[in-house]
């Protein structure tokens, strides 16, 4: 028997390894540690309901876990084989329990591919990664193929780049293949700077072999001995493991010289982020490791012809990466039968914000946006109604109601003004104000610039003051038409992708939402509530029974009245804190 | 530069050659030897940056260009209790901003600043990776999950010490 317990970043913050520790000890106690192993996966990606404990071989799932309930677990399920009923997750709509995580809504429509290893193995532990066929690709590859067949079957697969652009990965590896030079480079691109997306350092946390694998793979195939991994100095927990895989893979010969006693040689360094999001870019990522300021450089040429030390560097995502060795192992047919025409295989999206099941999924491309927020996320929190959903982070868009049957990949999402980006999705309720997000946004952009042209440097910076305007209610309706222009300006002379796609939040929620702009503008007014500076705080004399708590608790005495009469603000005086309505009991205080 | 005038011991600056020597001070290492001379120092002061400088035979502008353009690297000292507050996406459409300007007011100190008796500092961050817990907060290696204004008082109480 064996229990899983998650050691993703989400659930070490809840106490996992509090829980691992206890379930050791109390199998110890027991004398059955030899018998039961408790092993600290990588993430489940039902971060919702996090920290998780799953049971094998029995599928049992537990959900919100304490180090507490871990002796329960060893008493009642281990020991006397009994699942513990209170930890089972209930099904949030038909009020069941669903004991197999395969049963669950949030499990069903998913189809794991990148994600095939994380929960599984103990990614500290390399011989678990090659019990599920790691490594296999690369032995086959290089003791049995050709390095332009292994791209030709790259090719078919139809696998296109995760890190955002959805570039071909077959013909990235071609064209580094084909240049000449006496030294060549493989970078993984581990940056994820999309701020509230998490797939690419659980991949790193849950299975970093697979990742290791697939660098070797695309070293042999463009004829390369050397991968760099640049990963943020901010994801600890992952630059642990792939230290630890790094030393594992070595140790098994699987890295380093002449691997499976072939002619091949390959090894991978680790480079540090530093906390620049632009440094994602690839070409400004090349310039970091050299040690210099991350700033983009004109393309091209492009880093297949001259990249790292100004010679040919293959750049692929994490995600992308770990894609490849189960490409080779069941073929190119049966990758490029899954997704749609044009995106093959399957995307991982860190679901969040206002949705039930915060986590990270995996779905097939072409999977719509409503069976994706409805059915694997459960819905809107707390009942609300849905309002938008962002994918691409801070360069892509929102999309709305009328979007929500869409099959989501790569073309689609751009047919619909936003973009795939890396995978952030993340959902919005009737609360949210569009202006404040787009503005949210622009601030994101304007301190991640790196100024290098004026259009990025200033014209983000002048996006931003307009939208900060509006939000105050300072906002006049020419300065729509300004921010519509002034967006295509920086999109069309911007140097790098950044600046080409930080006005899309801007474009996308005028597009969408033009009335809720209207409303700031010329009444005023914030419909979702959400801009502190366009609302007034009112009592409903009906719901009022002056009760005087409101009056206690405003920090700057602008409610009056008299006790168990109803009571009154002083637009002049309030300062828009908001604690008299969240004091008030009787639902008598309401935001206009 | 930075204001804040200090006088490295000659033990400091010992460890930055021996940080540097580490990465055999080669100018294109610079990122590396500056991560473990923050590792080290807990911040990189404007004579951190010179000695590095020095190390590497590159301009003092060049190390303070690459200091100034990471957010990773500060200047100024962290204070005892270093509070980051998630603004990524996910925390701040769960309120981070609010949990923010509570910690603000609560501190009287704004964000990149330390309070006068350098118990704690305020600064912000984007995805720590645990959006399932929005808003999130970090105070040292501890992590505050889903927090709400309301709870900044207790948070800041359990470093009563
Ligand atoms: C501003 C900006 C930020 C980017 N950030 C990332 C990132 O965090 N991770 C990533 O893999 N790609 C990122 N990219 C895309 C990379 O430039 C590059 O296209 C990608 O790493 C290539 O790998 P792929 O073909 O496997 O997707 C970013 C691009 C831009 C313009
Ligand atoms: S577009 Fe922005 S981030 Fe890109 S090079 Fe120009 S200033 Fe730098
Ligand atoms: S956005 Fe805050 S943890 Fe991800």
């Amino acid at each position: 028997m064996h229990l899983l317990v998650c050691g993703g970043t989400g659930c070490r913050a809840s106490e996992s390894a509090g829980i691992e520790a206890k379930l050791k000890s109390e199998l110890e106690k027991r004398s059955l540690d030899q018998s039961v192993q408790v092993i600290s996966t990588g993430c489940f990606g039902f971060c919702e309901k996090g920290p998780i404990v799953k049971v094998m071989p029995d599928n049992t799932f537990y959900t919100q876990v304490t180090p507490a309930d871990a002796e329960t677990i060893v008493a009642e399920h281990v020991v006397k084989g009994r699942r513990v009923e209170s930890l089972i997750y209930t099904d949030p709509s038909s009020k069941e329990k669903v004991e197999e995580s395969a049963k669950m809504g949030f499990y069903k429509k998913q189809l794991r591919i990148a994600l095939r290893n994380c929960g599984f193995i103990n990614p500290e532990n390399v011989d678990e990664y090659i019990a599920r066929d790691g490594y296999l690709a690369l032995g086959n590859i290089i003791t049995g193929m050709k390095p332009q067949e292994a791209i030709e079957i790259m090719k078919e697969s139809g696998l296109r780049g995760r890190g955002g652009a959805g570039f071909p990965t077959g013909l990235k590896w071609d064209l580094t293949a084909r240049t000449e030079a006496d030294q060549k480079y493989v970078v993984c691109n581990a940056d994820e700077g999309d701020p509230g997306a998490f797939m690419d350092r659980s991949i790193l946390e849950g299975d970093p072999h697979s990742v290791l694998e697939a660098m070797a793979i695309c070293g042999y195939c463009i004829g390369s001995d050397k991968g760099l991994i640049y990963i943020r100095a901010e994801y600890p927990l992952a630059i642990e493991r792939l230290k630890i895989a790094l030393s594992q893979a070595r140790e098994y010969g699987l890295l380093g010289n002449n691997i499976m006693g072939t002619e091949f040689s390959f090894d991978i360094e680790l480079r540090y982020g530093a906390g620049a999001f632009v440094c994602g870019e690839e070409t400004a990522l090349i310039h970091s490791m050299e040690g210099l300021r991350g700033e983009p450089t004109l393309k091209p040429p492009f880093p297949s012809e001259s990249g790292y030390n100004g010679k040919p560097t293959n750049v692929n995502n994490v995600e992308t990466l770990a894609n490849i060795p189960v490409i080779y192992l069941k073929g190119a047919k049966w990758f490029s039968s899954i997704g749609t025409e044009k995106s093959k295989g399957t995307k991982v999206f860190a679901l969040a914000g206002k949705i039930n099941n915060v986590g990270l999924i995996e779905v097939p491309m072409g999977t719509t946006l409503r069976e994706v927020i409805f059915e694997i996320g459960g819905g809107i929190k707390d009942g609300k109604k849905f309002k938008s959903v962002q994918t691409g982070g801070p360069s892509g868009g929102c999309l709305t109601e009328k979007h929500l049957d869409t099959p989501i990949d790569f073309d689609n999402l751009i047919a619909a003004g936003s973009m795939m980006g890396s995978g952030g999705m993340i959902v919005m309720d009737e609360d949210d104000c569009m202006v404040s997000m787009a503005r949210y946004y622009l601030e994101f952009t304007v301190e991640e610039s790196c100024g290098k042209c004026a259009p990025c440097r200033i014209g983000n910076k002048r996006l931003h003051e307009l939208l900060d305007h509006i939000c105050k209610g300072n906002g006049k309706l020419e300065d729509l038409d300004r921010l519509v222009n002034m967006s295509n300006v920086i999109k069309d002379t911007s140097l790098c992708g950044l600046g080409q796609s930080s006005p899309n939040p801007v474009l996308s929620t005028i597009n969408n939402f033009k009335d809720e702009y209207d409303a700031h503008v010329t009444d005023k007014k914030c419909p979702a509530g959400q801009c502190r500076d366009l609302m007034e705080y009112f009592i409903i004399e009906e719901n009022c029974v002056g009760c005087t708590a409101c009056a206690r608790v405003c920090p700057v005495a602008a409610i009056t009245g008299e006790r168990k009469e109803p009571h009154l603000i002083n637009p002049a005086i309030c300062i828009k804190c908001g604690a008299c309505m969240e004091k008030c009991k009787f639902d008598a205080i309401i935001i206009q | 530069m930075s204001s804040i005038k200090i006088e490295l011991r000659q033990q400091d600056i010992d460890k930055i050659k021996e940080i540097a020597a580490s990465f055999g001070n080669r100018e294109h290492e610079l990122i590396n030897v500056l991560h473990k001379c923050q590792e080290h120092f807990g911040y990189l002061p404007a004579e951190v940056q010179e000695v590095v400088a020095e190390e590497l035979k590159a301009p003092v502008a060049k190390v303070y260009g690459v200091v100034s353009f990471y957010s990773f690297f500060t200047m100024t000292p962290k204070g005892k209790h270093p509070i980051s507050i998630c603004l990524g996406t996910a925390c701040y459409v769960r309120g981070a901003e609010k949990v923010l300007d509570e910690f603000k007011k609560e501190l009287s100190i704004e964000v990149g600043q330390t309070t006068g008796n350098g118990k704690f500092s305020l600064s912000s961050l984007r995805c720590v990776g645990a959006c399932g817990l929005a808003p999130v907060v970090l105070v040292g290696e501890k992590t505050y999950g889903r927090v709400a204004p309301d709870d900044v008082k207790n948070i800041l109480k359990e470093y009563n010490d």
